[in-house]
């Protein structure tokens, strides 16, 4: 049996008051497993990201609780769950979000130098994790220099350089062409996925489905229905 | 903490262009802040050279002076009073005036002539040519060597001057601590010769320099000398009377203050702007350190160091700059009235303090608030 990685219960989320408000999240239960690749999928304004957010301990819920790795990280205090991100979970964004002014190596190197590891050695271990996404060589390049699947990668790299237990992905193709987004995704699902890792993806793109393990359908705030990836 | 702040010197550095805005904007503005200042306090400096110059302890004088150069003439008994006062070691006449200088090519220069006491030649100058018994010579006087000095066609020892249709001869060349205010040389001779080669109203006596037994003393001279209708000034209160004068009455105090708000007015506006446009371009990276688990303090820390380091490296390029320019002008003026003083310093180090802090109190603010939610909302 699997090992729970988020389990999430009861989850509310709303926005605004009154008349004005509007439900992002109904009574979301969920539980995702270390070994999988779970697809979070569904229309623009489903609820997918914010849905992604709070799983992520980015956006507190109305209601309900999230569990990572057994921690219940919405009764942590504001740096206790930051301190939990940087220790839990990689974030790989939609835009890459990386630091045009540093290098690859550094962009890379944020999480290790966020958790006061020596700058040197953060450099070293970025990398290293550069080389296992196939940027050898890029290393002190600014990423402006570098092409779209590139700066996804170093996003990754960025994501994985501190070993994290959890990778969320928010529509990691959406500013990629279709080949290279397909190319991502393969590269996660073969080089980042194993036993020890949950990856939680939020995207729209029906060409990388093949990659899930498990495909979660939401709509109008609910999820609707969980498929098995055919691969 | 080592790491993130080399982030965020990385972060500021690399992005050149913002950077050399941040810190030309500062630099400027300091530069501006301690020019004003530094020739506000070099020519109260030189306003005050007199009183530096003579170096008396306590100064008589008559209640409507205002600034050194601008002597009341009192009588004689003055000076016997106040030598009768307790608590009085010793008090002199000095004598303070203007006079002209006919020179070779047929031109007049004027002159400030101070008259020192003839039995005790109290506030002579240092010499650095000739012998200060020979003020007592016939017509001696004394020239000060300043850069005003060669308005007198560089006269030497036995030199002769044409001074207000009188014979001088130069018996010395001196030297002093400060050059006066409005650019006339200095001349130096005794107080009979002064009063007699220059026509002067009935009272002669322009100060009374007075030494008290000791600073216990000085109290109760100046009520004495209050009550005979006088005012005894120490000689930093002379000086500071001075300045107020030129700060209060001149309108030059608050040109300098206005100078100072707007070159403030302009290093803020520049590096704030600045600033807050490199925080605005790089908030959803902010946002995105926010999500991956940066702490705010962490985050206010990278700010508060970026503005501070702009700040104090502009201040120290601002006071260079400076430095180098009032160095440059004594080059071709050697007493070129500008002066950097700790006070300058300090002036110029708090307004760039203000400048980091509300630069860095509106990044934070601005980075503090954006949610990492809204960048997963994109």
């Amino acid at each position: 049996m699997p090992q729970v990685a988020i389990q999430a219960k009861g989850l509310e989320k709303w926005f605004g008051d009154g008349e004005a408000k509007t439900s992002a999240l109904k009574d979301v239960e969920l539980e995702t497993y270390f070994g999988e690749m779970v697809y979070i999928v569904g229309p623009s304004g489903s609820g997918k990201t914010t849905l992604l957010s709070v799983l992520s301990g980015i956006l507190k819920p109305n209601a309900g609780s999230v569990l990572v790795e057994g921690v219940d990280i919405w009764n942590l205090g504001a740096d206790e769950l930051a301190d939990f991100r940087l220790q839990k979970i990689g974030f790989v964004f939609q835009d890459f979000h990386l630091f045009p002014r540093l290098t690859t190596a550094e962009n890379a190197a944020i999480p290790l130098i966020l958790r006061k590891k020596d700058w040197n050695e953060s450099i070293r271990e970025a990398i290293s994790y550069l080389e296992i996404v196939g940027l050898k060589g890029r290393a002190d390049l600014p990423p402006v220099k570098l092409s779209g699947g590139e700066q996804q990668r170093v996003a990754i790299a960025r994501a994985m350089v501190s070993k994290p237990d959890i990778l969320i992905m928010d529509e990691p193709t959406a500013s990629l062409d279709g080949d290279t987004g397909n190319a991502i995704l393969k590269f996660v699902h073969e080089k980042i996925l194993d036993a020890n890792r949950c990856i939680v993806v939020v995207t729209h793109d029906n060409r990388i489905y093949e990659f899930a393990t498990r495909i979660l359908h939401m709509e109008d705030g609910r999820l609707t229905g969980t498929e098995k990836s055919t691969t | 903490m080592k790491g993130i702040l080399k982030l965020a010197y990385k972060l500021l550095v690399n992005d050149k262009a913002k950077f050399t805005a941040l810190l030309l904007g500062i630099t400027f503005a300091v530069f501006l802040i301690m020019f004003i200042t530094s020739m506000f306090v070099g020519v109260l400096n030189h306003a005050s050279s007199t009183i530096i110059n003579i170096g008396a302890s306590m100064w008589v004088m008559d209640p409507a002076v205002q600034t050194v150069s601008n002597s009341v003439g009192m009588p004689d008994y003055v000076l016997d009073a106040v030598r009768s006062m307790q608590g009085v070691k010793y008090a002199v006449p000095l004598y303070s005036g203007g006079a002209l200088v006919k020179l070779s090519d047929g031109t007049y220069q004027s002159v400030t002539v101070v008259g020192l006491d003839d039995t005790s030649l109290v506030g002579r100058p240092q010499l650095i040519e000739g012998t200060i018994e020979n003020i007592y010579a016939e017509n001696g006087f004394i020239a000060v060597r300043d850069a005003e000095f060669p308005k007198l066609e560089n006269p030497r020892i036995g030199s002769e001057l044409e001074l207000n249709d009188n014979r001088a001869v130069i018996v010395g060349i001196a030297q002093v601590a400060t050059s006066g205010l409005y650019g006339t040389p200095t001349l130096y001779t005794t107080y009979e010769r002064a009063i007699q080669y220059i026509p002067n109203p009935r009272y002669t006596i322009s100060y009374v320099l007075v030494e008290p037994k000791s600073a216990n003393d000085i109290a109760q001279i100046k009520q004495q000398v209050e009550a005979l209708g006088y005012r005894a000034r120490t000689k930093e209160e002379f000086m500071q009377r001075t300045a107020d004068f030129f700060v209060y009455q001149t309108g030059g105090g608050m040109n300098m203050l206005i100078m100072t708000l707007i070159s403030f007015a302009v290093g803020l506006s520049i590096s704030g702007q600045t600033f807050y446009t490199f925080i605005l371009e790089n908030l959803e990276r902010f946002g995105a350190l926010k999500a991956i688990g940066t702490k705010s303090r962490d985050l206010i820390g990278m700010i508060l160091f970026q503005a501070t380091f702009t700040a104090f490296t502009g201040y120290g390029l601002g006071v260079g700059l400076c430095v180098l320019l009032i160095w440059l002008a004594r080059l071709r003026l050697p007493s070129y009235a500008a002066m950097l003083t700790y006070g300058n310093l300090v002036i110029g180090f708090a307004m760039v303090a203000i400048i980091a802090g509300i630069s860095s109190y509106v990044g934070i603010r601005r980075v503090l608030k954006i949610e990492p939610f809204d960048i997963f909302r994109g």
